[in-house]
């Protein structure tokens, strides 16, 4: 038993930074599960390089995780950490502006080398030369002292033995914040299980490092943090990445569809894929495809045959996928489109995080080409958005666009399981018969003959007697499908593909305002994943007296029937996002509002303060 | 009607080898005719066009296989020859420039129960599809891909094609066309293709008998159509359809048989090296006696490199016809056998929950 001084704390912030090859997502990824098995509320960021190893001990290779954790709701995973673990003199540098003055950084003192600090551009160590006074700094020899613990373990070279540094410093942490360390153990017996040896000795680290905190006099309290008050339910904690994924195979199995993947790696799309393809005990068949066109190509030459049709991308995928989605447009087929935004133009940032696909999403194709449009707000409901998709791709036949981003993708939070039973019923009505009589009496199948109320034309896969029947990306004649040049008829098309699309709205929920004061005259309005910065900075501006009025929209097109009378209800209208102003062009064009951005796209998330300072003064400008 | 579509939970029928092995057949007794695969449409390709004759070929010999009409799909990609589906009264799909091999292989690979044909043309399949066409190839999906090949673009009206000949002149190459064509059939070789075989379309007979090959194989089968455009390269293959002549020209590819044309006979030499010499001064230990089913490959691209762009000679026929394990059987196999009984919810419910969870009391 420890006999230190244990104190309380509502909240922590607590950053992993280290080299690309140091272990930090992986022991971020640990302290979250141990965190989350807790009970605590969080909200995780992890932030890495593109490169797969960027020189040792640069700057470009500078790898951190970042972890909010409290005993309440969190939004987000914080502005700025409390800890900072700063595994070599790179990884200090490259954080150190975040952290504020009084801040705990505990430092790998066996990489502040010479060569280490002269690499970064540091000409003395700034552990020695009192340029961190203002900050508490925990010196400790992470690697020696875990190469020490290791001493007996004579099959392993040194630096085998020093690759164990992470979970030494996994298991002071895990000290000093009282996490139990049995998911950790677990876990390791089962990734190491072919490697008794390599097993031992993390094993080993890790109660090293726990038992450092412990006996070391450089820690004289360790910190508790209780569980957060949750809704009753049984809870784990999920990436955004993977939480879609399993909302489409939930779907896939609700809509008794099976599911099928066609896809091409990429960047911070690949994980959906991955996860995927591990699950074809459920009915899932996953294909590489030579590239991003034939990805979705298969996916919809499956939808053809009946299957639910998925394809996963980030931007540069979705671009070229755009003519293949068109096609999906002409021939009303379901579809389902990931589309895990990262920085852009071009190649962009592929790690890091943005939202400035919305108007691709929207526009990016040619013709009046309509599809639905669907954003998650957080990591948890990239799984409610999936089935939403679903829903919608096979209800009205139709593309559905999933804009989700490296945020939400990476970023994990708690999530309270649904039941399979309870989601929504998505079984499909495929056509079976014809639907219609040609001039002599005779039964004829009319491929584009529409549901009144949705609009939707029938689903005739092939296998069904007497339903033969060709569909393309020429215009088709109204009601029969036959190629037609006809001038009105293609009007008469265009205006019906549009109003399918719009139809949707009446089968979303509309948009709720949330105003506690009820008397707000500012209402910020965002999209997709900002919305943890969006309301941890209400709240914040709350808290400081203002009253603010906060409205998230999930679907982008159409949008929720209610919205332009949401809208028109405040003085100001507050859209903050990471993009030039997207959302705030669309809702301008469409609601004839002074929608007003504050854009950000520095590859990471707002920070709530900031935002709160914005919506602050808006308040005040509003009430002046 | 709620259809149960879900991956298979059995492997495949033992009869499967066949490329219709798996696509339900007509009850005994019923047959279908010419007439039940022609849709009601016109036919809207030039006078003359090739097309009408493969068309027409493809009509007559669709109701040779037995299948049931509803389990036949004709997906296409942009081009003249891409208008084939509208033209059969099966399921069809006239999709997008060069994209068909990979729809295509979503629907092959999600429903054993069809046959899927792709219908192609030179532009389509080997310039903007290019990759699709190599993939479906390598990845051995079961299909039959039809490349109606004229060595010209028709449909965006004449301009010279990846299968033009070096020098050609056209709209967009006053001065001739500077690259260097693809010879179709060494391509698909290159590919790993297990069927490569090439027809034309004046030649019915030879036509239908490649189309039945085609068929019979499980795995992506490639067939080479020689076809006429009578509007921006009319008569570009007229040396091959002058019965005179075409004897002289033709390499006959049949299977056991030596390849020859006319009174020449094609001799490999001790490097391995094909040339065609008059039968008289050949050495009959050399003749080359054709092989489809040879695994090694290098004895089908000798002879796809026989072609002469002046059509002095010509290898017509099946080149290569071998079994290889196909990309979607070989999918539907991992699925069902990972698949072994019917997913449940609470089977759902557990994936979701993972291995941590925490419960939250009331």
């Amino acid at each position: 038993m420890s006999t230190k001084k244990v104190q309380r704390l509502d909240r922590v912030v607590i950053r992993f930074a280290g080299d690309s090859g140091d272990g930090m997502q992986l022991t971020g990824d640990r302290f979250t599960s141990q965190t989350a098995l807790l009970g605590n509320d969080l909200s995780t960021l992890p932030n890495f390089p593109a490169e797969i190893r960027a020189p040792q001990g640069t700057l470009p290779g500078v790898s951190s995780f970042q972890l909010h954790f409290a005993d309440h709701n969190v939004l987000t995973p914080g502005d700025a950490p409390d800890v900072l673990v700063a595994m070599n003199p790179a990884a200090l540098k490259a954080n150190l502006r975040d952290l504020p003055r009084g801040a705990t950084i505990i430092v790998n003192t066996d990489e502040f080398t010479k060569r280490n600090l002269s690499k970064v551009g540091y000409a003395q160590s700034p552990v020695d030369d009192g340029s961190l006074e203002s900050y508490h700094v925990h010196p400790v020899a992470l690697t020696s002292i875990a190469v020490e613990a290791l001493a007996s373990f004579s099959d392993l070279t040194r630096k085998e033995k020093e690759r164990a540094k992470n979970m030494f410093a996994l298991g002071l942490l895990s000290w000093l914040y009282t996490r139990p360390m049995e998911g950790t153990e677990a876990f390791l017996k089962s990734k190491f299980a072919d490697n008794p040896d390599i097993l031992e000795a993390n094993l080993t680290a890790l109660h090293a490092g726990f038992n450092y905190g412990e006996t070391t006099e450089d820690f004289a309290v360790s910190y508790e943090v209780a569980p957060a008050a949750m809704e009753p339910g049984t809870y784990r904690n999920v990436t955004g990445n993977v939480a879609l994924s399993l909302g489409l195979v939930a779907a896939a199995h609700r809509a008794r569809l099976p599911l099928f993947l066609g896809s091409y790696p990429i960047t911070p799309a690949s994980d959906i894929l991955h996860t995927l393809a591990g699950l074809k005990r459920y009915g899932v068949a996953t294909m590489q495809a030579e590239d991003e066109i034939a990805g979705v190509g298969a996916a919809l030459g499956a939808s053809f045959g009946g299957a639910l049709g998925v394809t996963t991308t980030s931007g540069p995928g979705l671009a070229l996928k755009a003519e293949t989605i068109g096609l999906a447009v002409s021939l009303e087929l379901p579809l389902v489109v990931c589309d895990i935004q990262r920085g852009g133009p071009s190649t962009g940032l592929p790690t890091k995080t943005e939202q400035a696909d919305l108007l691709q999403a929207l526009f990016g194709r040619n013709g009046e080409s309509p599809v639905a449009v669907v954003a998650p707000s957080t990591p948890a409901d990239c799984f409610d958005i999936a089935v939403e998709a679903v829903r919608i791709a096979t209800t009205y036949r139709t593309p559905v666009i999933v804009l989700s981003d490296g945020y939400l993708a990476n970023g994990s939070e708690p999530w309270r399981l649904p039941s399979t039973a309870a989601l929504p019923d998505l079984s499909v009505e495929f056509a079976s018969e014809p639907n219609a009589v040609n001039a002599d009496g005779a039964p004829v199948f009319h491929p584009y003959q529409r549901d009144p109320e949705t609009l939707a034309r029938p689903w005739a896969i092939p296998g069904t007697a007497g339903l033969e029947h060709r569909i393309g990306g020429i215009e088709k004649a109204d009601v029969t499908g036959n190629i037609s040049y006809d001038p009105d008829n293609h009007d008469r098309m265009t205006r019906l593909r549009q109003a399918k699309i719009d139809g949707i709205a009446a089968t979303i929920p509309p948009l709720e305002v949330e105003d506690p004061s009820g008397e707000a005259k500012v209402l910020v309005v965002g999209w997709g994943s900002t919305y943890g910065p969006i309301a941890a900075a209400v709240r914040l501006a709350r808290g400081a007296g203002a009253r603010v009025a906060q409205a998230h929209l999930r679907h982008l097109n159409p949008f929720p029937a209610n919205t332009g009378e949401v809208l028109r209800r405040y003085d100001r209208v507050i859209v903050p996002e990471m993009n030039l102003g997207q959302l705030a062009m669309l809702l301008r064009a469409k609601y004839l509002v002074d929608a007003r951005s504050h854009t950000s796209v520095r590859g990471l998330p707002f920070q709530a303060a900031e935002l709160a300072d914005v919506i602050s003064q808006a308040v005040k400008e509003a009430s002046a | 009607m709620t259809t149960d579509l879900r991956m298979p939970l059995h492997l495949l029928p033992a009869d499967a080898e066949s490329g219709t092995g798996s696509v339900p057949l007509l009850e005994a007794g019923q047959a279908l005719t010419k007439k039940d695969f022609t849709s009601d449409q016109e036919v809207r390709w030039c006078p003359g066009c090739g097309d009408y004759a493969i068309l027409a070929a493809v009509q007559g010999f669709l109701p040779e296989l037995g299948l049931k009409r509803e389990n036949i799909v004709f997906v296409s990609g942009i081009g003249c020859s891409s208008r084939f589906p509208y033209y059969l009264d099966t399921y069809g799909m006239h999709s997008i420039h060069g994209r068909a091999p990979a729809i295509a292989t979503g629907l092959a690979a999600t429903r054993e129960d069809l046959s899927v044909w792709v219908v192609t043309g030179d532009g389509d399949a080997l310039s903007i599809g290019g990759n699709h066409l190599i993939h479906a190839l390598r990845r051995n999906v079961n299909l039959t891909i039809l490349l109606f090949n004229n060595e010209i673009y028709g449909l965006t009206k004449g301009q010279y094609s990846p299968t033009s000949r070096v020098g050609q002149v056209t709209k967009s190459t006053p001065l001739g066309s500077l690259d260097t064509p693809f010879n179709p059939v060494s391509l698909a070789l290159g590919a790993e293709a297990s069927f490569v075989a090439r027809t034309m379309d004046s030649d019915r007979q030879h036509l239908t008998s490649v189309l039945r090959a085609a068929a019979e194989h499980r795995g992506s089968a490639l067939v080479e159509i020689y076809q006429n455009c009578p509007i921006f390269n009319d008569g570009v293959f007229d040396v091959l359809k002058d019965r005179t002549q075409a004897e002289a020209r033709i390499l006959h590819l049949v299977d056991g048989q030596e390849v020859a044309a006319g009174d020449r006979v094609v001799v490999r030499d001790d490097r391995g090296a094909l040339s065609l010499v008059p039968r008289v001064e050949a050495d009959p230990s050399r003749i080359v006696v054709h092989d489809v089913a040879a695994q090694d490959p290098s004895a089908a691209f000798a002879l796809s490199r026989l072609d002469s762009p002046d059509l002095a000679h010509v290898p017509m026929g099946v080149f290569r016809d071998v079994a290889r394990p196909t990309y979607d059987d070989a999918l539907r196999e991992q699925v069902a056998s990972a698949r072994t009984v019917e997913v449940t919810d609470a089977d759902i419910d557990a994936l979701l929950a993972g291995r941590d969870t925490w419960t939250v009391g009331g």
